[in-house]
């Protein structure tokens, strides 16, 4: 009877008050995904307004500087807003406007996700709330004053670790509150039945272009695929189209923190275990009694507890490999592409980064890498100077 | 002991405190307290880290249990001791983690052997209750159905289904005082009647004896929580006088029903 399984994961373990509204929205996007209207108004807003194609770009210093496979970078960075974010936000802000409602609420981590909503709501006119975990919106200061310009109201929240678990428990409480005219644009791949899907179907773009992309470069398929997860929107993205290409390996890269073998981790595959949290049935970090674990990672992006439900069927089923990547491998990786490459990442996708220069000098010359740079790292720069304890202001 | 009993012959007062608040003796105390006031059915809160159904009020007290220690463990011995003293029906309201991750059947049987009747879980819809309810009703424990003001054409559909009592979520929103109940009470009870003999309970927003009167005579019984936490939260281990004095004010507000 339950519906939006992966697995034996996802589902929809939300209040009674909350049913009819995912039902509405299921439905809706069951309708909409294949309007032809639809998708062309989203295409357009893809191409034309966020700057679709990202490019898939050949990074030959990296390459050669690691000496093996050949590294190529798909740049979500590139996109307006400066993550792959915006590729959800699109498709669901456009996808509520058509269902008439006038107001979305979005949690935030790093920012990009709010950053993102308040966008493409200010383009489509619509009212905007973001729940920004308090200690979040002091790691990233920068992306709430870019929220407020975009006349979205942006609210701390203070309650459990402050951080981007605490934002979504807030924003689901708000949108039991006031369910008629407000759409939950739920930032990952992740929460009740139909979110997962619709998230992934938005960010699905991505491989479908890398795939496109490096058939025409190189003639064939890559051997691997990696990106970081949190809750895994940009890797799902990423991987989709490779999914039944067995040939390709798809990689996660979680966030480790201080290590997986520390209490300072956000890595969910490696130390968590099968959980029901945040409406759906996954992996989480939690202890002995299923109490949700504070988890931490240097990442505000990737600083949360749980992961996507089919990327826990991923895991499960042994399709796709997670790996945990520390916050100072994180930190080089962040500097190593900067420096290499004059592209400075998202410290988010630093960790997929990060992981590729340990894979990719065991690798065959003639095999081939792509990393999903998810966003990019202006947001990150007065943290990591912190990191390295040089006191920057913005 | 069945949580009907809760309902026979008069308006039943449910009473819910979050065990462990803010300790396991103190909830000892006030649920002896509280079955000695007139209180008909106890909803005992098994803390959660990141209760997403509730509002300030009750998360503040799940963080204070869980801060003085209090495991599911330890509720469990704390509900056996007091199970001898007290004969009115307890259920145990918590999320869905908390039971899954014990083990959904483990969690049953030591509900079940400690005197437990029932279980609610705000965050398991009609959709999800299949694995829930299996292990309920394999150790005798009334899995109960929640609906909610958006519930519209789901609340039949729930109400065939329910055992125990249905709770009907009287506001949108979480958890919390309010000081006006706005949602069609009258029309979510008359949906569940035109089903089902299970009785019908509010809650979500009851504070004072006059609400309490208003949703008991629209129903079959009302759930007091918030207003009896924000008690403890202000006295604390002192608090059990002070819930026996607002516990009988609802009940007196209930008898001439």
């Amino acid at each position: 009877m339950s519906k939006g399984r992966f697995g034996i994961h996802g589902g929809q373990y939300i209040p009674e008050t909350l049913m009819n509204a995912v039902i509405e929205l299921e439905e809706a996007y069951n309708f909409y995904k294949n309007d032809e209207q639809f998708n062309k108004e989203l295409t357009a807003l893809f191409n034309d307004y966020a700057g679709r194609p990202s490019r898939l770009y050949f990074a030959k210093k990296m390459t050669e500087n690691l000496g093996g496979a050949k590294i190529y970078l798909k740049r979500e960075d590139l996109n307006h807003t400066g993550a792959h974010k915006i590729n959800n936000v699109l498709g669901q802000v456009l996808l509520a406007k058509k269902m008439g409602k006038t107001r979305v609420i979005a949690e935030t981590g790093a920012g990009q996700h709010g950053v993102a909503t308040a966008t493409a709501a200010a383009l489509m006119g619509m009212e905007c709330e973001v729940f920004m975990g308090e200690e979040d919106t002091v790691r990233q200061a920068l992306n709430v004053y870019k929220m407020r310009l975009l006349g979205a109201k942006v609210h701390p929240v203070t309650s459990g670790t402050r951080t981007l678990k605490d934002a979504v428990s807030e924003t689901m409480r708000e949108w039991t509150r006031r369910i008629d005219d407000t759409h939950y644009v739920l930032g990952s791949v992740m929460g009740p039945h139909p979110f997962p899907t619709i998230v992934r179907d938005f960010q699905s773009v991505i491989s479908k272009e890398i795939k496109a992309q490096l058939l025409e470069a190189e003639g064939k398929l890559p051997d691997a695929v990696l990106a970081c997860v949190g809750g895994g929107s940009n890797a799902i993205g990423a991987f989709y189209h490779f999914i039944d290409e067995p040939s390709v390996e798809l990689i996660g890269c979680e966030a480790a923190g201080r290590g997986v073998d520390t209490a300072e981790t956000a890595a969910t595959l490696a130390t968590g275990k099968p959980g029901i949290f945040h409406g759906m049935k996954s992996y989480f970090c939690q202890d002995e009694y299923g109490q949700i674990a504070p988890v931490y990672s240097i990442s505000a992006g990737l600083d949360y507890p749980g992961v996507g439900p089919e990327h826990a069927a991923l895991y499960d089923s042994g399709r796709a490999k997670y790996v945990a990547v520390t916050d100072d491998e994180a930190v080089d990786a962040f500097e190593y592409l900067s420096k290499t490459e004059g592209i400075i990442p998202a410290i988010e996708s630093a960790h997929a980064i990060a992981h590729a220069m340990k894979i990719a000098p065991e690798m065959a010359n003639d095999k081939i890498i792509v990393v999903n740079i998810s966003g990019r790292g202006d947001k990150d720069c007065a943290a990591i100077a912190r990191y390295r304890g040089e006191d920057i202001s913005e | 002991m069945k949580i009907s009993d809760a309902f026979k012959n008069k308006k039943a007062f449910i009473a819910f405190i979050t065990c462990g608040d803010p300790d396991i003796e103190t909830t000892e105390k006030l649920i002896e307290a509280m079955a000695g006031s007139g209180v008909d059915l106890i909803e005992l809160g098994i803390p959660f880290s990141d209760p997403t159904a509730e509002g300030p009020v009750i998360q503040g007290a799940n963080l204070r249990a869980l801060s003085g220690g209090v495991t599911t463990d330890k509720i469990f011995d704390m509900v056996q001791r007091v199970r001898g003293k007290v004969n009115i029906p307890i259920v145990f309201m918590t999320y869905a983690n908390v039971v899954f991750s014990y083990g959904t059947e483990r969690f049953c049987k030591k509900a079940q052997e400690s005197g437990i009747n029932g279980l609610i879980l705000p965050d398991i819809p009609f959709e999800e209750k299949g694995e829930f309810w299996e292990g309920c009703k394999k150790y005798g424990l009334e899995f109960i159905s929640l609906i909610a003001p958006t519930s519209h054409d789901r609340i039949k559909m729930i109400a065939k289904e329910a055992e125990g009592f249905v709770y009907c979520v009287s506001s949108l929103g979480v958890t919390g005082v309010r000081s006006e109940i706005t949602a069609d009470v009258d029309g979510m009870v008359e949906a569940v009647r035109s089903v089902t003999d299970v009785p019908v309970a509010v809650g979500f927003g009851i504070s004072s004896p006059k609400q309490a009167a208003a949703m008991a005579e629209k129903s079959d019984g009302v759930i007091i929580g918030s207003a009896i936490v924000k008690i403890i939260e202000k006295y604390g281990r002192d608090a059990v006088p002070h819930v026996k004095e607002f516990a009988e004010s609802i009940r007196y507000a209930l008898k001439t029903l």
